[in-house]
């Protein structure tokens, strides 16, 4: 059995080089053919300028477009504009719009859509495009091809907000003036995208076609896409194996799963792709109450934890130990100290300090799966070590739910998307303000504190990026100080690919926004 | 007495469950001997096969846990539910059961109606539910698996009272001014004990079952380590690792025979015309 394993190894590592060896000869690619992938679960709307869970981002990002794309660094590229400058003072962003560009039902794509967007369309469907526009005092277009932002104070994150799955852009001539949320467009989308929907055969599949008309010159390379619906997990892994599909977007399948298909001939891995996204684990730990409302409580737990374990034995080592509230792969990351390794005897120290009598507490997992419910088991073996015992409830999603947005819970399992930058996806979890019952994914272990609160604040509105860092910087060291949430890992969710399958990974929002410049090897 | 031992002696089969239970038993009783920490440790690798490393003869599950020790604190749990549930069923069954047969009358009528009501509800879907509504732990396990499996006991009880109450001993004890309750408990029930006897060794194994497909189905205790859990935790890495499920599934199955072959034992040993008749 040693020997097998070993030999898993072997083939594990053989893989991996093929997969470098592979990305290292860049060869010209060809045009044609048809890629199938699996999409879980099944999207209920491909309209992205309404529907904007991970399924629907995942197939509407080859129909839609957004003004820009990100890097793996998170840098802006081109997309629908195709050059931008921000002023001195950060008050005006200028954008530079594609010329020649049509949407898939050959209306012109021009300045006007781009106004329409944001200052309309987004504004009623999407929440978090408000909170976007907050600091923006107008969106114009100048002509045709030119749209300037106006600032009222200077708020660097808005040019990491216009992927395609924040701003994804709507053509006005279709939506202005009426009811979006009914508007019978959104059954076939129409976008400026490589790809058009073809056929949506519900519980099957979603077959997309080559926009012909594509802006971009000679893309995209494979003439269809097809997205299969597989409902169960050993299902899916099983499609891969034979093939019926070549691509496993990440979490498709379950992670001890993935070892055993990514040993296999032929497949590659990669874990790019979630960059922008950048989930991070960490349990809630409830500020309110005896013994949580103790920082040295809060810090003998993290030491108590095993998180390198947890990442090898849970996650197949996919993924990294966390720091801190800030994902190491978005902007602003610093590995600041205090950091907390595995240190039990430091947690049983801190434990009598304190004087803790041993009160136990409650433990609500993440009702995602066998991952997370395992998860949950080996926190409780590590902080049982340490002296504090744990109850593990049971829960569903509406449970969970439940429980955390009214905050009845001790610790709670939970994971949130930091989206490409701290103002959006990190302070909400921190600040004095976003303590409010009834949201599973605000500031839920009630953290109060006035210098964090102003140190978000000024790191959101700060007009240099050199000031935004001071201030992340100053605020990462406070937090990782009083651990208002004991951080687990940041997530990784590969993807398994059949090897001959090039380019799938182009940008920090992954498959999603990629797939235009995808082809198969022959 | 002794020919009670005797008839149950001659039944191998019901030997051969005897010593399997007494096997688990002695287990449950020196699990935390045997296995002095929790079994929720992670005391290994991971996916450690069988008969690899002899600190855990059966292997490790998928955090690196034996299963050995699994299995042994499994088995205090698994009985612990098997024999608690059946003793609360009975404590409905009994007096529903008696009170319906020796009363008669509207009374039956009720109670038998109260009886079919939860008789309709398929029993494995019924527990589901209950134990869905109280938070999984083994006591809510253990009210759900007795409020599905007392309508047996109910109706044996009322058959068995019926063919009693017009017997001349009851008749008697009628004319000697006893009360209906005294009749009960004093008179029939003492008379009804063996098939009862009998049918409380096929509920345990009953219980057993329903309580592993239960945490299979993960709404189980989430602090108590079960066999029917350690079977729904391997489940998925069937593939991988055979071992993990493959261990408790047979001691379910063991433990769940034992208690099916006591039960034809002692129903021979019980009732000597039928045994003879079937022998």
């Amino acid at each position: 059995m040693l020997s097998t394993t070993a030999m898993r190894r072997a083939a594990i590592a053989a893989a991996c080089s093929f997969a470098a060896t592979a990305s290292f000869a860049q060869e010209t690619p060809v045009k044609g053919g048809r890629l199938d992938l699996v999409v879980q679960p099944e999207p209920t709307s491909l309209m992205i300028g309404i529907t904007t869970n991970g399924p629907s981002l995942l197939v509407g990002g080859s129909i839609y477009e957004g003004l820009l794309r990100y890097d793996e660094n998170l840098e802006p590229m081109p997309s629908l504009a195709k050059s931008w400058e921000i002023s001195e003072d950060g008050l005006t962003y200028t954008f530079h719009l594609q010329e020649g560009v049509t949407f898939s039902d050959g209306e012109p794509f021009t300045s006007k859509d781009v106004v329409f967007t944001m200052k309309d369309f987004l504004m009623e469907t999407k929440s978090k495009w408000r909170a976007i526009m907050e600091p923006v005092a107008d969106v114009t277009a100048t002509d045709d091809y030119t749209v300037v932002v106006t600032m009222k104070e200077p708020f660097g994150p808005f040019i990491r907000s216009l992927s395609y799955n924040v701003a994804p852009m709507v053509p006005a001539h279709i939506y202005e003036g009426t009811e979006f949320a009914t508007n019978p467009a959104n059954d076939k989308p129409i976008g400026t995208g490589p790809y058009v929907l073809a056929e949506w055969k519900r519980g099957s599949y979603i077959e997309l076609d080559a926009n012909p008309t594509y802006w971009r010159e000679g893309l995209p390379y494979l003439d269809d896409v097809v997205y299969h619906v597989v409902p169960d997990a050993a299902s899916r892994a099983t499609a891969f194996e034979t093939r019926v599909v070549s691509v496993l977007p990440g979490g498709s399948v379950e992670n001890f799963d993935i070892p055993r298909l990514a040993a296999e001939e032929g497949v590659c891995t990669t874990e790019k792709g979630w960059e922008y996204n950048a989930p991070l684990s960490w349990m809630w730990i409830n500020n309110r109450t005896a013994p949580m409302d103790n920082k040295k409580f809060r810090q003998a737990i993290m030491y108590a934890m095993n998180r390198e374990m947890m990442l090898k034995v849970l996650w197949n080592g996919y993924g990294k130990v966390a720091t801190g509230p800030i994902t190491s792969t978005i902007p602003f990351y610093d590995a600041v100290e205090p950091t907390y390794e595995y240190n039990p005897d430091k947690a049983k120290e801190l434990l009598k300090e304190i004087g803790y009598d041993g009160k136990a507490l409650r433990l609500l997992p993440l009702p995602y799966g066998e991952t997370w419910q395992r998860w949950a088991e080996v926190v409780k073996q590590n902080l049982k070590a340490v002296g504090i015992p744990v109850e593990i409830e049971s829960t569903d999603v509406a449970g969970w739910n439940q429980k955390t947005s009214q905050w009845d819970y001790d610790l709670a399992f939970t994971y949130l998307y930091e989206n490409g930058d701290p103002a959006i996806g990190v302070a909400r979890n921190y600040i004095t303000s976003q303590i409010a019952l009834g949201n599973p994914f605000n500031n839920v272990e009630g953290y109060s504190n006035p210098k964090v609160d102003e140190l978000f604040a000024k790191a959101a509105t700060a007009p240099s990026d050199e000031e935004r860092q001071a201030a992340y910087t100053e605020v990462q060291k406070i937090l990782q100080e009083d651990v208002p949430v004991a951080w687990l890992t940041e997530l990784s969710f590969p993807t398994l690919y059949d090897c001959s399958v090039q380019g799938l990974v182009s940008t920090a929002n992954g498959i999603g926004n990629s797939l235009g410049e995808t082809w198969i090897k022959k | 007495m002794s020919n009670f031992w005797t008839t149950f002696k001659g039944n191998k089969g019901a030997v051969v469950g005897l010593v399997i239970l007494a096997i688990v038993l002695l287990a449950s009783i020196f699990a935390p001997m045997l296995y002095t920490t929790s079994p929720w440790d992670m005391v290994n690798m991971p996916f450690m096969a069988p008969g690899v490393d002899s600190s855990v003869p059966l292997g490790t599950d998928t955090l690196g846990r034996d299963i050995a020790a699994g299995l042994a604190h499994g088995a205090y749990i698994s009985l612990l539910v098997g024999f608690v549930s059946t003793i609360v069923s009975l404590c409905i069954g009994i007096p529903l059961g008696a009170a319906a047969g020796y009363f008669g009358g509207w009374v039956d009528d009720v109670l038998m109606r109260i009886t079919e009501f939860f008789q309709v509800i398929p029993s494995f879907a019924f527990a589901i539910v209950l134990v869905a509504i109280f938070e999984p732990s083994i006591t809510s396990m253990i009210v759900a698996i007795a409020v599905v499996s007392w309508p047996p006991v109910a109706r044996l009880l009322r058959g068995e009272v019926m063919s009693l109450k017009h017997r001349e001993f009851i008749e008697a004890a009628e004319l000697s001014g006893q009360s209906g309750f005294t009749i009960i408990t004093r008179q029939i029930l003492p008379n009804t004990i063996s098939p009862v006897i009998v049918l409380a060794s096929m509920m345990v194994a009953t219980a057993i079952l329903t309580e592993s497909a239960l945490s299979f189905m993960g709404l189980g205790d989430p602090n108590v380590m079960s066999w029917g859990y350690i079977i729904g935790a391997g489940r998925t890495v069937l593939q991988q690792a055979w071992w993990i499920s493959f261990f408790p599934g047979v001691a379910i199955l063991l433990t769940v025979l034992a208690f099916n072959l006591i039960g034809e034992g002692l129903n021979d040993a019980l009732n000597p015309r039928l045994a003879k008749r079937r022998g």
